[in-house]
């Protein structure tokens, strides 16, 4: 097992000052536009996420609103290991990944709108994201719900002798629930090319990993199954891309699942509406840290390389800005579902007495 | 026609199932090589081998998940639970996942997976493995719940539910394993098409006086109270309700407008019960026909108890269902046999 750029100390113990503990990336290797194109989408998912926090504050979205803010490397870095025939299960906190597996942006507003556009047409909302086009199989908010799916997903693909990968996305707290320990369990024992990831912020909702799990070196928690796992520091693109194409290809090749925590700050609270007034001083400067800031770290390495320039950097930006509010526009302007089309989708296969009852009707109607 | 056991209906349809379609595969526990708890999938593994017939771990969370998520493209996993007080372990599979995916999403996946599983009192299983929880899963939208009483039922109920894009939650019964009953030759034929309609009751006998309404095993003691009866000139109409969710509703109502009187035998707990359910929906579609209260036949209210005399005497029974009629019949000034 690989023990690459382990936060020193865990969470609250992590020094602010310290140095990012990242090995060389080879930026010098990679084209300009690949990693000019990678730094967009982390800003888009930065921005797309600003507006969908300030849309709830407007109540434009409703229900529960998970961002993915300090999180913009490892959507981008995981989205781009993964070939187009992948299929991916997240759990609620989707947006950023919805877009990066090749959803528009426009539909994934949409939803958090619950306009018909809506990827999932309204029924889902920011938790279910959903579409089958490119292969983002949801969107889960039961926390440990998508692992068994994932999981068959992976059965289904070997069922039929495809070659297709299964990543299966989760937080850290999901490494505690029952379906996390027979999921893995039974991906190693029938040979399933999914790759686990645990998206290691440090907190699940205000518990910390270490108040939660006896084993809090999460990537080893896959030892137990005999699953290879490697950590890498979440907050550094082309690490996360790099690491995750090498396992999901290992996946594929040896058809075999695998782990991979990534680690990265969860820049606000749980969700829109959560202040986060449990965290320490300590731990409310790590979380908001320019440098634990994926996208400042990306954008000083890019413009010290002489890839990022000021005009370039103020265009993308525009642009980015420009695209962001056309989804929020394109949102706002989506009908609001019918309610004659509430019993849509209850059944795909049609059956006698199915109830189309709304709630004052009588049982029987005349 | 020939006669054989629920049993063997449910395994030589199963089997018919496999080798018409490719996709038809089954997970569970004990399956494979140890050929099925109670055998209904006996030599399946040595026709289909390991690929087809996949023994799982204890994990029933974990392998009912991943059936829904191979539902989930394309593949049709038939998952047998070893019994239904085990289905708890896979609850939120069931009901958070699989009933949930082809709404929430917009109709874009649909899972069509079958779960079948035997509920049943009455084997000296105790308060943990004689449970009849099928309540759980009629209450949930978007899951379709079949309970098949006799042979002939579980055969053509098996090949709707398998052949039905939705999660089916198949309730069988322990104690109707090893009943006998007709079905027609050619039940077992791969391109036998005899599908039963989900969703639809039957009225099984016809009677006069009273309808008597029941599913799964209390259908086939339905009939038994019947037959009874008939001796002491008591005529009782026998529905069987076959589909849980959705429920037929009409059938059961016609029945009672019909004779103009009820009683609901069922295996499960009375309060709140299935029964429930079926007593308002007749209050309310049939008020005006009534002649007396609806009565409900149901377990007496403990953890089913281990010694025999206590769960005999906790389990309803011919004579309890045919006393619960007699008196309801004697309330109405009917003639009491």
């Amino acid at each position: 097992m690989a023990d690459t750029a382990k936060p020193k100390g865990g969470t609250a113990r992590a020094s602010a000052s310290r140095r990012r503990n990242r090995k060389d990336t080879g930026i010098g290797n990679e084209k300009p536009e690949t990693l000019l194109d990678y730094y967009r989408q982390m800003l888009f998912i930065r921005r797309f996420e600003e507006r969908t926090g300030q849309a709830y504050t407007q109540a434009r979205i409703g229900g529960y609103c998970h961002l993915n803010l300090g999180e913009e490397a490892t959507v981008v870095g995981l989205m781009t290991a993964l070939q187009e025939r992948d299929y991916l299960f997240t759990n609620y906190r989707d947006h950023g990944y919805a877009i990066g597996k090749g959803m528009d942006p426009k539909r994934v507003m949409a939803e958090l709108y619950g306009r018909v556009d809506g990827v999932s047409k309204g029924w889902g909302g920011s938790m279910h994201m959903y579409d089958t086009e490119t292969r983002m199989l949801g969107g889960y908010g039961i926390v440990g719900g998508q692992l068994p799916l994932a999981t068959g997903a992976a059965l289904a693909v070997t069922y039929r002798g495809g070659d297709e990968v299964v990543m299966c996305q989760m937080g850290d707290g999901t490494t505690n629930i029952g379906a996390w320990h027979e999921s893995l369990n039974i991906a190693k024992l029938w040979n399933l090319p999914v790759v686990f990831v645990v998206i290691n912020n440090f907190t699940g909702m205000g518990t910390t990993v270490e108040m939660s799990s006896a084993e809090p070196e999460l990537y080893k928690r896959g030892a137990a199954f005999r699953i290879e796992g490697e950590r890498v520091d979440g907050r550094d693109v082309l690490a996360v891309r790099d690491t995750a194409s090498r396992l999901v290809e290992r996946a594929r090749e040896e058809q075999t699942p695998f782990l991979l925590e990534a680690w990265s700050y969860r820049q606000k609270g749980h969700s829109v509406v959560d202040p986060a007034k449990y965290r320490t001083d300590e731990q409310r400067e790590l979380a908001r840290a320019d440098e634990n800031d994926p996208i400042t770290i990306f954008d000083a390495q890019l413009t010290k390389a002489g890839v990022l320039t000021d005009d370039l950097r103020d265009e993308i930006a525009a642009s980015v800005k420009a695209e962001v509010a056309e989804a929020a526009d394109f949102a706002e302007n989506s009908p609001k579902p019918d309610v004659s089309t509430l019993f849509d989708y209850t059944y795909a296969t049609p059956v006698p007495n199915e109830s189309r009852r709304m709630p004052a009707d009588p049982v029987f109607a005349e | 026609m020939s006669v054989i056991t629920y049993r063997q209906a449910l395994r030589d349809t199963l089997r018919a199932e496999m080798v018409r379609d490719e996709n038809v595969l089954v997970i569970g526990e004990e399956i494979g090589v140890f050929e099925g708890s109670y055998k209904i999938t006996e030599g399946l593994l040595k026709e289909f081998g390991p690929r087809r017939v996949k023994d799982t771990p204890i994990a029933e969370e974990g392998f009912v998940g991943a059936a829904v998520g191979a539902a989930m493209l394309g593949l049709r996993p038939v998952v047998e639970l070893m019994t239904i007080n085990f289905s708890l372990i896979a609850i939120d599979q069931i009901i958070n996942h699989a009933a949930k995916i082809y709404g929430m999403f917009g109709g874009q996946t649909s899972v069509p997976l079958v779960i079948r599983t035997p509920g049943g009192g009455g084997q000296q299983l105790g308060a943990t493995h004689s449970q009849n929880i099928e309540l759980f899963y009629s209450f949930i939208p978007g899951l379709k719940v079949m309970a098949p009483s006799t042979p002939a039922e579980a055969s053509s109920m098996l090949r709707a539910a398998i052949r039905d894009d939705d999660p089916v939650l198949f309730l069988e019964n322990l104690g109707l394993y090893n009943s006998k009953g007709e079905v027609p030759e050619d039940y077992a034929e791969p391109k036998n098409d005899n599908i039963a309609t989900i969703g639809r009751a039957a009225v099984t006998r016809e009677g006069s006086d009273i309808t008597l309404i029941g599913y799964s095993r209390m259908a086939t003691v339905a009939t038994q109270v019947a037959e009874k009866l008939a001796e002491e000139d008591i005529s009782v109409e026998v529905v069987d309700l076959r589909s849980l969710r959705p429920l037929d509703r009409q059938t059961f109502v016609d029945s009672v407008k019909k004779t103009g009187a009820a009683v609901i035998c069922e295996d499960d707990w009375l309060t709140y019960g299935i029964g429930a359910e079926i007593a308002a929906s007749i209050q309310e579609g049939a008020f005006d026909y009534l002649d007396a209260p609806v009565r409900r036949v149901a377990m007496a209210e403990v953890p089913m108890p281990y010694a025999k005399p206590l769960e005999t005497a906790a389990l309803p029974s011919v004579e309890s269902i045919s006393t619960a009629i007699k008196e309801t019949l004697s309330a109405v000034g009917k003639r009491v046999g």
